[in-house]
């Protein structure tokens, strides 16, 4: 069995960083989505995902990231992610969503952007 | 397909049990020759592939049976898999990827799947719900890369 999706938050200034602890499958998309939902009602200035310790998405994961892109571009809050892993990034690019997506190698990088 | 398979698992249609096959699957696919973003892709499909039974064959229900047998092939050196259950039938010539330019969440499992696998197959089963049938290669680097193949793998238990 897989273990609960542990999100740290945290804020620097005006953005909302994220950080999941563990993988984005179809159990643990569900926490995932309410913890980005539950960010943006502090209407934050900016949303930084920081996937650095994520080693697998699924395309639960990737539903996800598609609806906080929906989300942030509703609510006018810049999104980026952060610290993607290889496996990551490769499915992303197989579902051409990589382009749609602000991307940074570190979460002080994704801040600035 | 006759022999017995490598690996057969059952298990119930939770999503908290899929991290547990995926490290099973990655495990024989290493033992194959699979590389890591093979192998990755590989256990991505089939991920795919059990979370579809789960949403859309049993409508999220935890209790519904999912078999998933594994061979290892020879020619071409790779990967056999079926997936069965008996959950909810569909016609498999409906089932289809979705346009990647209609950029939305969900749908995307089956495109992942025709993506990252060399055949797969959807068909009813005779006996109630569905069977997928998945096949994966070795790529020439990874074909170099190995040890030789078991002379005769249709027999070997190792």
């Amino acid at each position: 069995m897989n273990t609960p999706l542990v999100i740290k938050s945290s804020m620097v200034e005006q953005t909302t960083v994220l950080a999941p602890q563990s993988d984005i499958d179809m159990a643990r998309a569900p926490s995932m989505r309410d913890a980005i939902k539950s960010a943006l009602e502090s209407k934050p200035s900016k949303l930084v995902i920081d996937l650095s310790l994520v080693d697998y998405v699924d395309s639960s994961g990737i539903a996800t990231l598609v609806e906080t892109l929906k989300w942030t571009r509703e609510a006018k809050v810049g999104l980026a992610l952060a610290g993607l892993r290889p496996r990551v990034k490769t499915l992303l690019d197989i579902t051409k969503l990589t382009a749609l997506f602000t991307t940074r190698p570190t979460v002080e990088e994704a801040c600035k952007v | 397909m006759e022999r017995e398979p490598e690996i057969s698992i059952r298990i119930f249609s939770d999503p908290h049990l899929l991290a547990t096959v995926r490290g099973a699957i990655d495990g024989l696919a290493k033992c194959v020759g699979f590389h890591d973003k093979s192998r990755a892709l590989l256990t991505l499909a089939i991920d795919e592939a059990l979370t579809n039974v789960i949403r859309h064959g049993y409508g999220n229900q935890t209790q519904g049976m999912i078999w998933l047998h594994l061979w290892r092939s020879a020619d071409p050196r790779g990967l056999r898999i079926i997936i069965e259950d008996l959950g909810k039938t569909t016609d498999p010539s409906k089932i289809k990827g979705r346009e990647l330019e209609d950029v939305r969440p969900g749908g995307l499992g089956v495109h992942i799947i025709k993506e990252t696998m060399n055949e797969s197959v959807w068909e009813q089963r005779p006996s109630g719900g569905m069977r997928l049938t998945l096949a994966k290669w070795l790529n020439a680097e990874e074909l170099a890369a190995s040890y030789p193949a078991p002379s005769n793998p249709e027999q070997s238990n190792s």
